[in-house]
């Protein structure tokens, strides 16, 4: 619970991103997700970070638009099939995903996945038959 | 050979011209003074009375009246006759987004299709023509105008109004049209659509009357060619009544005004005083003939260089040059007037700050208008979706305001240069 995703705001033009992945490399921080999700002249560029308030203070004081997102980490075994049974779950509850990417994070055989969805309580109680779990920000080594 | 509607009018001598606009300037200041009160009291703050105005050469003491003047006494304090009298209205944009509503009897209408239909007749059209109306109908005064005046000289009329190319096309060969009146930059596209579609061997046109927007001399070749038609001008404002105020005979050097109704000054924008003929100014209209509408020194804002020389057409009305520019900050899109204020008082009611750029362009003959505004915090969200709803709530409110789409960019915060000095809020890339 309570992992937090940056969301940003960027206008399609050259440089926009080469700024945030600067100024968040001078702050010595983190990046541990990427996703961008855009149309023709703008799009959100969502991040998963070490340190998801001073990143957000800083590129704030850089000057841009953003907001942090509480989005859910699912651990799922880092092998053929291992992500199938979690969308069954949601499937199964009918619950819809805003969108998902992946975490560069891999540990001990585990791979992560982003889920923005409506309800977590009822995610992780979907997840419970599979014996698949949450992650916490400790587990992904987040402050 | 010069073609004349009403003859006995349009080539009248100056002497005759001149003494209709004694007359009738001193029976419409009457007029106004006894039926708007609006008027009366600008006039009687400078302490004028009917009896100042003996005739033309009075005609500079009188106030003049503006855009704001339209706003202020919006919708009716303009008006010069009861509303049982009103047969019309037509409407353009406002600088607030208050529209200009212009009131019309049966009489205005009356004069104001013998001056489209002078229009019509100076680009060589007879009862033998047809007439295809693409102009838009409704509230903008281009359909009605010339339509009206086509229906005077007795054409054929199409009154397809504006857009739907493909209507248009298969109508102009089939019914052969052979006078096309539009905007300069739909006739432009049209022409292209022809040559497009494979169609040049079945288009009879002969002519065409473009107005409600700037266009070059460049563009009436393109024009000419691409139709193989000779390309008249035609100059109005709504205020005025709309086209017909003055046009373009075969001579193709300016539009002749159609002086029996409106007496043409040209002032100092600055300072208001009347400059001497072939000088470069504000053009104001004084409409002496109108009674709904009765408008007197109005300034339109459009630059422009009148004259009197003679006219090979033997028409002996004064001439006006394209506009040159404006005095004003209004914008001409796709013939419709449009104010940065409008789109400024839009981003303001709908969240946005007032920061914004404005560029407008021509594509393909056509114009376009960006709205660039700034993302900021209360707009931003997580969800694409929410922001491109967001997106399209502006535009529609654009819409609504201005009556033309506008594409609207959202850029990153403070990406707009701030005033420094002064703010450039609006980029025309359009070369005319």
């Amino acid at each position: 619970m309570s992992v937090y995703q940056i969301s940003i705001f960027l206008e399609n033009r050259a440089g926009q991103l080469a700024e945030v992945t600067r100024v968040l490399a001078d702050h010595s921080i983190d990046m541990r997700a990427i996703s961008i999700a855009e149309i023709s002249d703008y799009g959100v560029l969502r991040l998963i970070v070490d340190d998801a308030e001073k990143a957000t203070f800083i590129l704030h004081q850089h000057g841009f638009i953003l907001s942090m997102t509480p989005v859910s980490v699912v651990s799922v075994p880092d092998e053929i099939g291992g992500l199938a049974p979690v969308l069954e779950a949601l499937a199964k509850g009918h619950m819809d995903v805003e969108y998902m990417y992946s975490l560069f994070t891999h540990k001990d055989g585990m791979a992560y996945m982003v889920f923005r969805i409506e309800d977590e309580a009822k995610f992780a109680e979907l997840l419970r038959p599979y014996r698949i779990k949450l992650a916490d920000k400790d587990e992904l080594g987040l402050k | 050979m010069a073609n004349y509607y009403q003859p006995e009018i349009e080539t009248a001598s100056r002497e005759q011209i001149l003494a209709w606009q004694n007359e009738r300037l001193v029976k419409q200041v009457q007029h106004v003074w006894d039926n708007v009160p609006y008027y009366r009291r600008k006039m009687e703050e400078k302490g004028l009375t009917p009896d100042d105005i003996q005739g033309v050469d009075d005609l500079h003491k009188l106030p003049f009246l503006s855009k704001a003047d339209l706003r202020d006494a919006y919708p009716y304090g303009l008006k010069g006759v009861p509303l049982s009298e009103c047969v019309r209205i037509h409407s353009t944009s406002g600088t607030t987004g208050r529209r200009v509503v212009a009131f019309y009897t049966q009489h205005d209408i009356d004069l104001w299709e013998d001056c489209c239909a002078r229009a019509i007749v100076a680009a060589g059209g007879t009862k033998d023509d047809v007439v295809q109306v693409a102009y838009g109908y409704g509230l903008f005064t281009g359909g009605s105008g010339l339509h009206g005046g086509s229906h005077r000289v007795g054409c054929l009329t199409l009154p397809m109004s504006s857009g739907n190319t493909e209507r248009q096309l298969q109508f102009m060969t089939d019914l052969e049209a052979t006078i096309l009146c539009c905007t300069p930059s739909y006739a432009a596209y049209l022409a292209e659509s022809i040559q497009e579609a494979g169609l040049s061997d079945k288009i009879k046109l002969k002519a065409g009357i473009f107005g409600a927007e700037a266009w070059s001399e460049e563009m009436r070749r393109d024009i000419e060619k691409g139709l193989g038609i000779k390309a008249y001008d035609i100059y109005g404002l709504t205020e005025t009544s709309g086209p017909g105020v003055a046009y373009e005979c075969c001579e193709q050097t300016g539009m002749h005004i159609n002086e029996d109704h409106f007496i043409a000054e040209i002032i100092d924008p600055e300072t208001g005083e009347v400059l001497p003929e072939g000088s470069k100014g504000e053009l104001v209209f004084t409409a002496i003939t109108k009674e709904a509408f009765p408008l007197l020194r109005y300034r339109t804002r459009d630059i422009c260089v009148l004259t009197r020389k003679p006219c090979s057409c033997g028409r002996t009305h004064v001439k006006m040059s394209k506009p040159m520019g404006r005095s004003d900050d209004m914008l001409i899109i796709k013939g419709v007037n449009v104010f940065p204020s409008q789109i400024e008082t839009v981003l303001l009611e709908q969240g946005y700050p007032a920061n914004y750029q404005l560029i407008v362009d021509r594509v393909n003959h056509s114009d376009t208008l960006e709205v660039l505004v700034e993302m900021q915090l209360n707009k931003f969200s997580d969800s694409l979706a929410d922001i491109h709803n967001e997106e399209k709530k502006l535009i529609a409110a654009l819409k609504t305001m201005l009556g033309i789409y506008a594409k609207v960019r959202i850029v990153s915060p403070k990406s707009i240069t701030r005033s420094e000095g002064k703010a450039v809020r609006i980029i025309d890339k359009r070369k005319i």
